[in-house]
């Protein structure tokens, strides 16, 4: 049922407080609420960190309990948490939501019209598929051909959207 | 002048008396001869003593007027010299004009008064005001600008008939309102004025390095023109103002003018003659305050 559990060297994702938003690795635990905690490659210093802001990901590291700093550093590095932690899902959902909240008039603009063209491109597949199938009566025309067109349009709409946050941020 | 002769070489008690009550300097029409290098020593010592012996301190023996005679003061009348002000003052205006009176009889002309007298006093004094400070005419108002709005911004329309709609930023007029324009090819809006407070700045911005803007585009230009001629006939007065906006060649000229440079500007940048054509709105789950404008 729990596949996350608490325990030593959990690194785990803070949601709320001063440190919102970055990673720490749990060092030792202090009582039933609170962790000392450490982020070294992160910015956060050793300190106790209540249970509750703390959402624990799936990256656990190899130290002892009450390993300093030094080591909780090593062990991050060598398993190179902070690549990975960019590549999982979790950590692309915050960023598309915060470049989202960034969005100027002028971006949103350009996503409604990437979306109105994609949108497009998909329905004028989907009824030739349609025209294709209803003329053929029940041959059994499998529908692979469907999935071309949405990739190459879904490319699309996150260059989009980073391409103005480029250009936003040259600027 | 009793002064001349008899240098008061008194006491210099009374030396300080003297020269702070029988203080009137001479006028410079002494004889030549007393005007020497050292002339400012020998006309302090020409003063006379005071001629109003001291009974106590503070107590003099003489009144104001017998003093006044006793100075010859009636003698001695000096006015300041006449400073610019009183001298434009002494050109006195013209009081009356003649004017051309038509008729056959009438004799041809009238002598007419420039400032007449009131012809309504009224029955209660109006108190004299109190004096204020810091209460300007509009003209003088200190113009403020958003810092979010510069030349070239693109502006978020919210009022009037062209609400919703984007349009570029050029300058501020004199009067504090924005001068604004579509451009017209764009989304028909034209050279205009819009108020700072009922626009949203974006952060859009247009690069308009070396857009000349005409001089002549002031507050004037663009205030709306009224007839005031009353011809006394109640029922034609509201038509004779005129409502219908009337187009005028200058005003074609002038967005021709501006539009060009700015349009070669537009077209650099991607897209954003389609944004600037388009219009603002907001939808489900749109919040203004959420937004990043």
């Amino acid at each position: 049922v729990f596949k996350r559990f608490v325990e030593i060297g959990r690194v785990a994702f803070i949601s709320f407080g001063p440190h919102a938003g970055k990673l720490v690795a749990i060092v030792d635990v202090i009582d039933q609420n609170r962790a000392l905690v450490d982020g070294p490659c992160s910015g956060v210093r050793r300190q106790a960190m209540p249970f509750k802001c703390m959402q624990l990901t799936d990256f656990v590291l190899k130290f002892p309990h009450s390993a300093r700093q030094k080591c909780v550093r090593l062990a991050w590095e060598k398993e190179n948490i902070n690549e990975k932690w960019s590549a999982t899902r979790w950590a692309k959902k915050i960023e598309a939501r915060e470049k989202k909240a960034k969005m100027t008039d002028f971006d949103r603009y350009k996503v409604m019209k990437a979306k109105k063209m994609r949108n497009r491109i998909i329905k004028h597949e989907m009824k030739k598929l349609q025209r294709m199938a209803s003329k053929k009566g029940k041959k059994p025309v499998k529908v692979v051909k469907g999935k071309k067109p949405e990739k190459a349009p879904k490319a699309k709409k996150p260059e989009k959207a980073p391409a103005p946050k480029a250009q936003k941020a040259q600027k | 002048m009793a002064g001349e002769k008899a240098p008061a070489e008194k006491k210099p008690a009374e030396k300080k008396p003297a020269k702070k009550k029988a203080g009137d300097k001479k006028p410079a029409e002494q004889k030549p001869s007393q005007k020497a290098a050292g002339d400012k020593k020998k006309r302090v010592k020409k003063y006379h003593a005071s001629r109003n012996p001291v009974l106590a301190r503070g107590i003099g023996r003489y009144s104001r007027s017998a003093m006044y005679a006793r100075k010859a003061l009636y003698k001695r009348k000096y006015t300041a010299p006449e400073t610019k002000i009183e001298k434009k003052k002494k050109e006195m205006p013209r009081a009356t004009i003649t004017k051309p009176v038509g008729g056959d009889k009438n004799g041809g002309s009238r002598v007419v008064k420039i400032r007449k007298m009131p012809r309504y006093y009224p029955t209660e004094d109006v108190p004299r005001k109190l004096l204020s400070h810091g209460k300007k005419p509009f003209c003088e108002h200190k113009r403020r600008l958003r810092a979010s709005i510069t030349p070239g911004t693109v502006l978020i329309l919210l009022t009037g008939r062209h609400r919703g709609k984007r349009v570029v930023f050029l300058k501020q007029l004199d009067t504090g309102l924005l001068l604004v324009t579509g451009p017209l090819a764009v989304n028909r809006v034209p050279l205009r004025r819009a108020h700072q407070k009922f626009v949203i700045a974006t952060s859009t911005k247009v690069d308009l390095t070396g857009v000349k803007i005409p001089k002549h585009l002031t507050d004037s230009y663009f205030k709306k023109k009224r007839l005031r001629k009353p011809k006394h006939q109640e029922g034609e007065i509201f038509d004779t103002e005129k409502e219908k906006y009337e187009l005028t060649e200058q005003r074609k000229a002038d967005q021709r003018a501006v539009d060009s440079q700015i349009l070669a500007r537009i077209k650099k940048v991607p897209q954003l003659r389609g944004y600037l054509r388009s219009t603002f709105s907001l939808s489900n789950g749109v919040y203004p305050h959420k937004l990043v404008f």
